[in-house]
């Protein structure tokens, strides 16, 4: 018995990250229909061979199902693979050379930086931030339809020092919203994910004074609701009256999504904004030339951008070693940056596409996509 | 094989090939078992080891390992405590009925549906967990926080969706239920029929019978019902995840939002974002969780040695 329940727990943990990788971060389950089916663009392209295999985060899932299936049409002799195996894992197969490109929720830090280049063959690295979506800061409260959040306030409610919903801070932000003597119950996510990640990023630089944990992907305060991927927050915030939560934008349904203080104004997440934000925000710097790595402008006091927003990475080589694989990557990262793409990963993921200026930019980097000489 | 072929004085009995091979692949298999087990045991360790020796600052959320550990074994046992309080008294119950007061055709019956419910997959205990039952509980968590909540595990605050200890231990109860009256139902309808008659025989009504002839004989083979149902509730994982809000530590506050994860679930959960140290940390709670199996299942086979000695089988 000992050994039938190793072994049960180690096939029923598989199947759960097999069924996580799936559902986590979450974006949308509907699917495009093959959205961005692109006959017309690859009319012309040159037809490619050959296999592009990438690994990592779960949050581009839906978005690379779409892709795949966009890159499909335009190349059907390219035989692509992507496995949701988390941010963490897809960089550390790419950077052990089992992958031709990671997806990331996170930038590469120094240290994999240096290795990553090492993989490239001393060449330079390419970081993309191909996909963008919102996070939205949902709650569940009978008979408020609308509710404005400062920075503070949010980092408040998560840390568990506002702990009813008539509290002064939250009734500061909503003047003349009757708020019930209702306990707040914040919800987190149980797994460790790129959401959380963004979000304590933004709360500890949005609101440093309240928020004093370092961003982390695993929830790093005790206490709260914790609750499995962004339908098990969804799914906890609607069960529960006076609950709030956060999750990917496109997610939100029926809840009431918080507008949250940017500068002295809310702004409501939208797809706009939230590409808006990154596009605004600062380069990581002493990268290379193509490493278009970026610091999220947290604290801006822009009206027209929203900061609570998940970046994902599309990570590879500059260089590649063969020539089929360089163009394979360089026509993917194409297409996925590419109009259509971004469009077909909004429909299918509901993620923001992201704008004219950053696919110029992130076109430089594809264009110089090239086999090593 | 035939016995023409056999010598007619054989000096010493001829080890035939077929029992050779038969032989040699049943104690093969034995082997395989143990080696199996140790190398199971040898790779959980060998990973584990990293976690075990690194400095607190390094390990996920910059505490000891027993820091991190700790409240997870405690959430582990609690919930399949709660389950094992839960379940097994009814199990046993359902098995008398099944065995001794139930009309045969609806025993029969009854045997099967039981037999059916330990087959449904535990992610669908989950759903039900989450979608039905922890739902339909939230009010009585007021309740009881409002009314009882000087007892400490019923201090509140009441949680809002439901997800809390009480609900999933009550989950694991359901989940378990089949395993522990199907094993006593075995037990109790081998109860030697000498004994029963004899004890109606003397004059005992049907409850007495059942207190004196079968319980006793069917003790050891109950206790190893619940052991294996413990089992099941220490390493169930999805159901656990899927309904359990683990966000807190050590708390024997049953009806918050503040519930230690067990190991199981808290793998599931971290495990895919998980790079380097973190993986090591997370096998580590599964070594933990491993020793934690073992042991019960030693007290469970002490338990049931001991009591064999007492048991009406003899």
């Amino acid at each position: 018995m000992k050994l039938s329940t190793t072994t049960r727990a180690a096939a029923l943990s598989t199947g759960l990250a097999a069924t996580l990788a799936l559902a986590a971060c979450g974006a949308a389950n509907e699917t495009s229909g093959g959205s961005g089916a692109a006959g017309s663009a690859g009319a012309g392209a040159e037809q490619l061979s050959g296999d592009l295999v990438g690994a990592g985060a779960s949050s581009q899932q839906a978005a690379m199902q779409a892709w795949q299936a966009g890159f499909n049409s335009q190349q059907p002799g390219v035989s692509f693979s992507y496995d949701p195996v988390g941010s963490g894992g897809g960089r550390e197969q790419f950077i052990a050379g089992g992958t031709d490109f990671a997806g990331s929720d996170a930038a590469l830090d120094d240290e994999e930086l240096a290795a990553a280049q090492e993989r490239c063959g001393g060449g330079e690295v390419f970081e993309l931030a191909n996909y963008v979506s919102g996070i939205a800061v949902v709650y569940n409260l009978e008979g408020v339809d609308e509710l404005n959040l400062a920075p503070a306030t949010v980092a408040g409610i998560f840390a568990g020092q506002i702990t009813t919903w008539n509290d002064p801070a939250i009734a500061a932000d909503n003047p003349g919203v009757t708020l019930p003597d209702l306990a707040v119950t914040p919800v987190h996510r149980a797994d460790d994910s790129g959401t959380t990640t963004n979000f304590t990023d933004y709360l500890s630089q949005a609101a440093p004074e309240v928020w004093t944990s370092e961003p982390d992907g695993e929830w790093p305060l005790p206490g709260g609701e914790a609750a499995n991927g962004t339908s098990g927050v969804i799914s906890a915030v609607q069960a529960g009256n006076g609950a709030i939560g956060y999750a990917d934008e496109s997610q939100a349904g029926a809840l009431g999504v918080a507008k949250i203080g940017v500068g002295s104004e809310f702004v409501a997440p939208s797809p706009e904004a939230a590409a808006a934000v990154v596009a605004n925000s600062e380069r990581v710097a002493g990268r290379g030339e193509y490493d278009f790595a970026v610091e999220v402008n947290r604290t801006t006091t822009s009206a027209d951008e929203y900061p609570i927003v998940l970046v994902s990475y599309h990570i590879g080589c500059v260089e590649y070693d063969d020539q089929a694989k360089a163009d394979a990557v360089k026509a993917f990262m194409g297409y996925v940056v590419s109009e259509e793409g971004q469009t077909a990963a909004a429909d299918a993921a509901g993620s923001s596409p992201i704008t004219a200026d950053a696919r110029e930019q992130a076109q430089t980097a594809i264009d110089a996509i090239t086999v090593a000489s | 094989m035939t016995l023409t072929s056999a010598p007619p004085t054989p000096p010493r009995p001829k080890r035939r090939v077929g029992d050779r091979i038969f032989a040699g692949s049943a104690s093969g298999s034995g082997i395989l078992i143990l080696l199996v087990l140790a190398g199971v045991a040898i790779f959980l360790i060998g990973e584990a080891w990293p976690a075990i020796t690194a400095a607190a600052a390094d390990l996920p959320g910059g505490q000891t390992l027993t820091a991190y550990i700790g409240p997870l074994v405690f959430g582990t046992l609690i919930a399949a405590v709660i389950a094992l309080l839960v379940a097994t008294p009814l199990a046993v119950a359902i098995a008398l009925y099944i065995t001794y007061y139930a009309p045969r055709r609806l025993a029969t019956a009854m045997g099967y549906v039981i037999d059916l419910l330990a087959a449904i997959p535990s992610v669908v205990y989950g759903f039900w967990g989450i979608a039905a039952l922890a739902p339909a509980l939230v009010p009585l968590y007021g309740w009881l926080a409002e009314n009882l909540g000087f007892i400490p595990l019923f201090a509140g605050p009441a949680s809002a969706t439901g997800r809390t200890m009480l609900t999933i231990g009550l989950v694991l109860a359901v989940m378990i239920l089949p395993i522990i009256s199907a094993i006593s139902r075995e037990v109790f309808s081998q109860a030697p029929a000498l004994h029963r008659e004899a004890a109606l025989a003397l004059g005992a009504t049907r409850w007495e019978m059942i207190r004196m002839a079968v319980l006793p004989y069917g003790k050891s083979g109950v206790i190893g019902g619940a052991m294996l149902g413990l089992g099941r509730a220490l390493g169930e994982t999805m159901a656990v995840a899927i309904v359990l809000s683990g966000s807190g530590g050590i708390t024997f506050n049953l009806i918050s939002s503040s519930n230690p994860s067990t190991i199981a679930a808290n793998i599931a959960l971290q495990f895919p974002e998980s790079t380097g140290l973190a993986v090591n940390t997370l096998i580590a709670s599964g070594l933990a969780l491993f020793a934690i199996t073992m042991a019960v299942n030693m007290l469970a086979r002490w338990i049931v040695n001991r009591r064999a000695d007492f048991s009406g089988a003899n």
